[in-house]
């Protein structure tokens, strides 16, 4: 998400999976589609059919390149090298779509002539500082920007750059404009140059040492995108977690959003970046956050050092332009919908009441805090992290670590059972009565049994109506937390302390309903749109106010109950409606359903051709119009100058469809918001089986590698011991689970579908280690060792790296011992290690050696070999 | 007392006869998702088969059964999905994925039908053939007689019966889609009037070779092959065998007639041995 | 991953047939009591009333033995009388179910009246209806088999019914011989030989004719099964031969002459299951029927 944000503006897919099917070519990478996304692939399928080119890149033949039109093998691992390639390809060859690119990206733009690329410092960036591990990205900005006033930046704490990585703010723009550009795009310290010199590097050849893919399959692949971009044809990018799932997760993203931006495909019909989020509501649960550093909205977290007071986070988190400008006005709002009539102007709002970050506390650190007994107590709600987390086996140790868990699902999950069923109670290291945590099993209530809402990958918001009543004692999640809070603060009822005037001065009545008296749903989604000084939904987030007026639970939501009307229940049918079906749910923010649709016409407001209009300028009614609802100020003209001291949305111009950036662009160049770089760069995998052959700096410089004797890494490749695990290991999902297996693994008739963990290898591996198709293998890294079954199959077929034969393995990652398909837990092999932006596990590629038959009884640990640091 | 019970609709029908209805299963944009096997045994309530993994690829239910009336199928070949001229796009491993959900093909002749002697398996109005559970006695004719393998005797549980989709009859009488086709995201299972879906799938037919699929062919809708059309046929990339199908399925009881006509020669030779051993010797 | 393989994984693409032991002893036990009906009704009309009583009471056990071993093997016994539902003329298990039950009660009358001495017009007609069944009774086992998908069973279909037919005659010879005074037994010994020497080449031309398809009998139990047969057949014809002037050998002769024919049906039993388990059998010779269409 912070890839798309820093690019464009917004942590969200840019288009909607229906548009698929306008599209004249889909890349789909780093995403099995066609299994993950099964439903929504059938449009992909409509664009194949309308004679659109599905090009499935991926280290696996999968069900989705079955599908395809074409099929590309690469090294699991090496996807920015390939983009890289097609960047370079574009910009070496002159394929870029210019007007859109001179006009609508950063391109011109002239950066601060400190910085110096991986070209300059043999592949890091100006600014390294090694003893923090960490950039200074001072050196990044636009020349004679304002660096300081821009969002997302910080000078201490540790998490820099995530909430600013969900939506990139700017600085002061002069009428709209950065202080220096060169709008010829040849300054060499132009964006344009620099990625140019950047990319230089990235020749079809060197690519195909790096990726196995060949030199002119690279090149092949970019002409065929480049043929299908520019005004009459738009191509799309469709990206899942075999992208984000690496310690350079954030950047592949930012690698394709470079792609798209050079040949004109962002905010256009069949274009843009599709990110296939997983689960029914996990854009939901980042829209309303369950993460630690953002709250609703993409609004940042305060951190404990520098946001004191409610001016100087405001100061520091506003854009000067772009809609973050009225950032005030969302932040004030969500105050005033949590703290009601205790939120006022002398209080600050009950700014002082927010918790106060200092550091990472995303789950790898609570999962090492329970090992260090820092953290005590842990509700985990809807999750397995038994079998989901990497490092599970360390997982189901820090648990029992812990004083007190809490387990809410309805199955009795290996995280809910840990304590008496799991591989350290079967091998005998973890002994049920020397276990001291204290486990709360609470049934939950399953989706039909209560209402609520979803919102999909395509930010689309759907409600869910309860069908039947929970059975026993099952309860959903809003009845737990919003009875949890009650008795809390029953028992606090009366306190005189400061400290839980947070608690008790919160807006908690809701209706509740029924016998276990459910609370409504509706009410808290009416919550989440807001009310406006007359107690009266508000429409729209332009409506929302920073003096305490106005109430909304979070702005990018706000209208989704517009008029006191439920729009995300709608479900009027998409052949009673126009191409987006604006009345099927409701789309944030505003539903908008192609994001930056503003750029679908040029400069003048004309559509780029009749064949892709989307949304156009009608001088007319001085309105802009079209099948979506304009991602625009609606009756900003395009040729719209700002004045001097405008701000917000009004500093920028009228031909800048990006209205979150600071600088209404999309950004090739990246100044700020990402802490790994501006631009991407092909780093390997924290495992790997060979050097970076393009730089010096072997891997990420910045992932988080959270290095203890039970989360050891593999040797690398130049290490002593690396041969030990010469092969590449990936980890994916299958159709027929669901991830942890909580949801299917206990459903026999979905069990027997892939009733057993199995891994998947090529016959010459198969020969070369003597496996037998159907027979038993063992996979171990440094972590642990797991076993399964074999599948051998063509469909993984080694790759040629650097003249080398290398030879994949791969696992779906479901399995654990309970619920009726049954298996070890891949997980148990890979190590905590993250993206630093975030803080996802890199499960997508890492080491492992395989050999065949059943592991030994009793799993032997291995502790950290000598020499790996 | 028991009639006497010849099939012959929709004529048996007296005019009650709905307009016959059937399934067209395009593999060509098949993903291997399996809905279908879900749905169908949510809706109808179908046990188990079995956590059995097979290493056949993705196919860990390997067959219709008396528990699995949607079963897909799963062929890895090495030749590419689309007959292309070799525009530099592959990394010299040709490769593709065949998938398929099989079903019932609720034949015109039924030889599973033909061969009940209880009648419960029987035409629907609709013109699927559809076995009733509470009136098999499991005697077991059905299974073999069957050219596709699809019906199967249930041992689990001492049920006994044979049992088979019943193309949603349950749904289908009352308007409704059958589950599977649903289910199914890319319309790869279609329903309808089977008249409509020929048409349908003899235009599709066309449009998958003019797209260059290898080995497009249409299996099971020609009125004038073995079972005199199927109810639910398909669009193949292969050749039938390689899915696991008949290449040239047909219902044995159309050949009755040669069988008695044995029969009968043979008891007469039988009645005639007999008689000739009475001539001779007494004792 | 092959290019073209010729099957899914080597799985059947019919279903085996479900029949167990009991329908094998069926074959033996209905084929036996039609025949010997058959000769009942024959050897009646000839005035030879000792045979006639002995064959009518053979096949009336035969025939009484019949319907507890198809009930036993259905999947739900206790609706065994939903057989008589319906008549359906395609289904050869329904004739068969309507005209065992008409036989076996027939032979039953006529055994009735014979063993208590009364109604002897009643039980002499009741003997006709059995006898005129007889020979359906004793060959449309076959075409029940015949009648399905089963390659071994069904390309067999000009042929089966003679195998059932002269094995029926052979066993109903053996049985009557075993039950009928030394004074009367001559058509039995007679029957049992030629029906044994007609098995062997009704079975012989069966095997033939299915050419490769009849793999099945050379292989496995089916094999064995067979050779079983054509052996007692064959020693049980000639020691039943002998045993006109040494009854042992007669008594030996038809022991060996009904274990022959009770073999000769497993073997065709188990054939079946493995033609259905087999898919070459299924698909080779519908590939060829395709081919041929295609360019002819």
């Amino acid at each position: 998400m912070p890839g798309l944000g820093a690019s464009f503006g917004r942590g969200g897919a840019t288009t909607f999976q229906q548009d698929l099917a306008n599209s004249d070519c889909i890349v789909i990478m780093g995403s099995n589609a066609a299994e993950c996304h099964p439903v929504g692939f059938q449009f992909v399928m409509e664009a194949r059919e309308k004679g659109a080119e599905v090009i499935h890149i991926d280290p696996r033949y999968t069900r989705t390149s079955a599908m395809s039109t074409h099929y590309l093998r690469l090294r699991a691992g090496s996807d920015i090298a390939l983009l890289g390639g097609v960047i370079n390809h574009i910009l070496q060859n002159g394929l870029e779509f210019r007007e859109y690119v001179k006009h609508y990206t950063n391109a011109s733009v002239i950066i601060d002539d400190r910085f110096l690329d991986t070209e300059d410092l043999d592949g890091l960036f100006s600014g390294w500082d090694p003893s923090e591990r960490r950039y200074d990205t001072t050196s990044w900005s636009y020349e004679d920007m304002q660096v300081s006033a821009s969002a997302g930046e910080r000078e201490q704490g540790g998490t820099m750059g995530e909430q600013a990585g969900h939506g990139g703010q700017g600085a002061a723009l002069s009428h709209g404009e950065p202080p220096h550009e060169d709008p010829d795009l040849e300054h060499p310290r132009c964006v344009f140059q620099i990625l140019k010199r950047h990319f230089s590097r990235y020749t079809p050849e060197t690519v195909e040492r790096l990726t196995g893919v060949p030199a002119a399959q690279v090149v092949w692949l970019a002409e065929t995108l480049a043929r299908n971009s520019g005004r009459e044809r738009t191509a799309a990018f469709v990206y899942a977690v075999g992208w984000t799932q690496h310690t350079v997760g954030v950047q592949y993203i930012r690698a394709a959003s470079i792609i798209q931006l050079l040949l004109g495909n962002v905010g256009r019909p069949g274009g843009g970046v599709m990110a296939l989020r997983g689960h029914a509501t996990i854009q939901g649960s980042t829209d309303i956050p369950t993460l630690y550093n953002i709250l609703p909205g993409y609004i940042p977290m305060p951190h404990v050092h520098e946001d004191a007071s409610l001016k100087r986070f405001l100061e520091v988190y506003s854009s000067y332009a772009g809609f973050w400008g009225h950032m005030p006005s969302y932040f004030i709002s969500l105050l005033k919908a949590w703290w009601g009539e205790a939120a006022t102007p002398e209080n600050g709002f009950c700014f002082d009441r927010l918790p106060r970050i200092s550091e990472d506390h995303s789950m790898y650190q609570i999962a090492l805090g329970m090992r260090e007994k820092t953290v005590k107590g842990l509700i985990c709600a809807g999750q397995n992290p038994a079998v989901g987390s990497a490092n599970a086996g360390l997982y189901r140790r820090a648990m029992a670590d812990l004083e007190w868990l809490v387990v809410r699902d309805f199955v009795e999950s290996e995280t809910a059972a840990f304590w008496y069923d799991s591989q350290e109670i079967e091998d005998g290291d973890l002994r049920t009565e020397d276990i001291g945590t204290e486990v709360f099993f609470l049934p939950a209530a399953a989706q039909t049994e209560k209402s609520g809402s979803y919102t999909n990958t395509q930010r689309l918001v759907q409600w869910h109506h309860k069908a039947v009543e929970p059975r026993g004692d099952c309860r959903s999640e809003l009845w737990f937390y919003y009875h949890l809070g009650r008795i809390i603060r029953e028992k606090l009822a009366g306190s005189g302390e400061a400290r839980d005037r947070g608690v008790l001065d919160l807006t908690w009545t809701y209706p509740t309903e029924g016998e276990i008296r459910e609370p409504s749903a509706e009410a808290v989604l009416a919550e989440i749109n807001g009310f406006g000084p007359d107690g009266k939904p508000v429409g729209a987030y332009t409506e929302l106010k920073d003096d305490g007026s106005t109430s909304c639970g979070c702005w990018i939501y706000c209208g989704v109950y517009a008029g006191g009307e439920n729009l995300a229940a709608r479900r009027k049918p998409w052949t009673e409606q126009p191409a987006a079906a604006p009345e099927w749910g409701w789309a944030w923010p505003a539903n908008r359903r192609i994001l930056y649709n503003r750029a679908s016409a040029d400069r003048h407001g004309k559509p780029w051709s009749e064949r892709k209009r989307w949304v156009w300028w009608d001088a007319g009614t001085g309105k802009w119009t079209g099948e979506d609802m304009p991602d625009f100020v609606v009756d900003m003209p395009p040729d719209y100058e700002p004045p001097d001291g405008a701000r917000a949305e009004k500093a920028l111009r009228g031909d800048k469809p990006f209205i979150m950036q600071g600088d209404g662009r999309g950004w090739l160049f990246a100044p700020s918001g990402l802490v790994d770089g501006p631009m991407p760069v092909h780093y390997e995998p924290d495992e790997s089986p060979i050097e970076n052959l393009l730089y010096g700096q072997r891997s990420n410089p910045v992932r988080q590698q959270l290095r203890r004797p039970r989360n050891p890494h593999n040797p690398a490749e130049g290490e002593q011991g690396a041969d030990r695990f010469p092969y590449v290991l990936t980890t994916y999902r299958l159709t027929e689970h669901h991830t942890g297996g909580g949801m299917s693994r206990y459903v026999e008739h979905l069990a027997e579908l892939q009733p057993a963990l199995f891994c998947e290898v090529s016959p010459q591996l198969a020969a070369e280690r003597g496996l037998a198709n159907g027979g038993w293998a063992t996979i171990s890294t440094s972590r642990s060792e797991i076993e399964a079954r074999v599948l051998v199959t063509d469909r993984m077929h080694p790759v040629t790296v650097d003249g080398r034969t290398l030879h994949q393995v791969g696992m779906p990652f479901h399995y654990g011992p309970r619920g009726f398909a049954r298996g070890d837990t891949p997980n148990d092999l890979l190590a905590m290690v993250m993206d630093p932006n975030v803080h996802i596990q890199e499960s997508k590629a890492a080491t492992c050696n395989v050999r065949p038959g059943r592991r030994a009884a009793h799993r032997r640990r291995r502790g950290p070999e000598p020499g790996a640091g | 007392m028991a009639r006497i019970e010849t099939e012959s609709w929709p004529a048996t029908y007296d005019g009650a006869a709905r307009e016959r209805v059937g399934f067209f299963t395009d593999t060509s944009v098949c993903i291997g998702c399996k809905a279908c096997e879900v749905a169908c045994k949510e809706w109808n309530l179908l046990p188990e088969d079995g956590f059995v993994f097979t290493a056949e690829s993705y196919d860990n239910t390997g067959a219709l059964g008396s528990e699995t009336w949607r079963h897909v199928a799963f062929i890895e070949q090495d030749v590419p999905l689309i007959e292309t001229a070799g525009d530099g796009d592959d990394d010299g491993n040709p490769m593709r994925w065949l998938m398929s959900s099989d079903v019932c093909k609720h034949c015109t002749s039924a030889a599973c039908l033909n061969v009940c002697p209880t009648g419960a398996l029987f035409r629907t109005e609709l013109g699927t053939v559809v076995v009733q559970d509470d009136i098999c006695n499991g005697c077991g004719m059905c299974v073999p007689a069957c050219p596709f393998g699809v019906i199967a005797r249930r041992e689990r549980d001492g049920d006994g019966r044979a049992w088979k989709c019943t193309l949603c009859y349950d749904r289908t009488k009352d308007g409704l889609t059958p589950a599977c086709a649903a289910a199914c995201p890319t319309e790869s299972i279609q329903y309808g009037p089977l008249d409509e879906l020929r048409e349908r799938a003899a235009q599709r037919l066309q449009s998958v070779q003019q797209q260059g699929f290898a080995g497009a062919r249409l299996y099971g809708e020609d009125p004038g092959d073995g079972v005199d059309g199927f109810g639910a046929f398909f669009l193949l990339l292969d050749e039938p065998q390689v899915y696991g199908l008949p290449p040239d399925p047909v219902d044995p009881t159309k050949r009755l007639g040669e069988m008695w006509g044995a029969a009968a020669a043979a008891g007469a030779a039988l009645a005639l041995g007999v008689a000739a051993s009475l001539l001779g010797r007494r004792g | 991953m092959s290019k073209h393989r010729p099957d899914y994984y080597g799985r059947p693409v019919i279903k085996q047939p479900v029949w167990k032991t009991e329908i094998g002893w069926y074959f033996f036990s209905g084929g036996l009591g039609g025949a010997a009906a058959t000769l009942a009704l024959v050897s009646r009309l000839a005035g030879r009333r000792g045979l006639a009583r002995r064959a009518t009471l053979v096949s009336a056990l035969a025939l009484s033995a019949s319907p507890p071993l198809l009930i036993k093997d259905l999947g739900r016994p206790k609706r065994f009388l939903y057989m008589f539902r319906v008549l359906r003329p395609t289904s050869p298990m329904s004739i068969g179910s309507w005209m065992l039950g008409a036989a076996g009660t027939a032979a039953g009358a006529a055994a009735g009246s014979d063993l208590l001495d009364v109604a002897p017009v009643a039980g002499d007609t009741a003997r006709t209806v059995a006898g005129l069944l007889g020979p359906a009774i004793s060959t449309y086992t076959a075409v029940l088999i015949s009648d399905t998908s089963v390659p071994v069973w069904h390309e067999a279909r000009r042929e089966l019914p003679l195998v059932f037919a002269a094995g029926s005659a052979a066993s109903a010879g053996a049985a009557v011989w075993l039950a009928a005074p030394a004074d009367e037994r001559g058509p039995a010994r007679r029957l049992a030989i030629a029906g044994s020497a007609g098995e062997l080449v009704a079975a012989h031309r069966m095997e033939s004719a299915l050419g490769e398809l009849g793999e099945p009998y050379r292989r496995g139990r089916p094999r064995r099964y067979a050779r079983a047969a054509r052996r007692a057949l064959a020693g049980g014809a000639a020691l039943m031969a002998a045993g006109r002037r040494r009854p042992m050998l007669g008594r030996m002769g038809a022991g060996l002459i009904l274990a022959g024919t009770v073999c000769e049906r497993f073997a065709i039993l188990r054939a079946g299951n493995m033609s259905a388990d087999d898919p070459r059998y299924t698909v080779d010779p519908q590939r060829e029927r395709v081919a041929g269409r295609v360019t002819s």
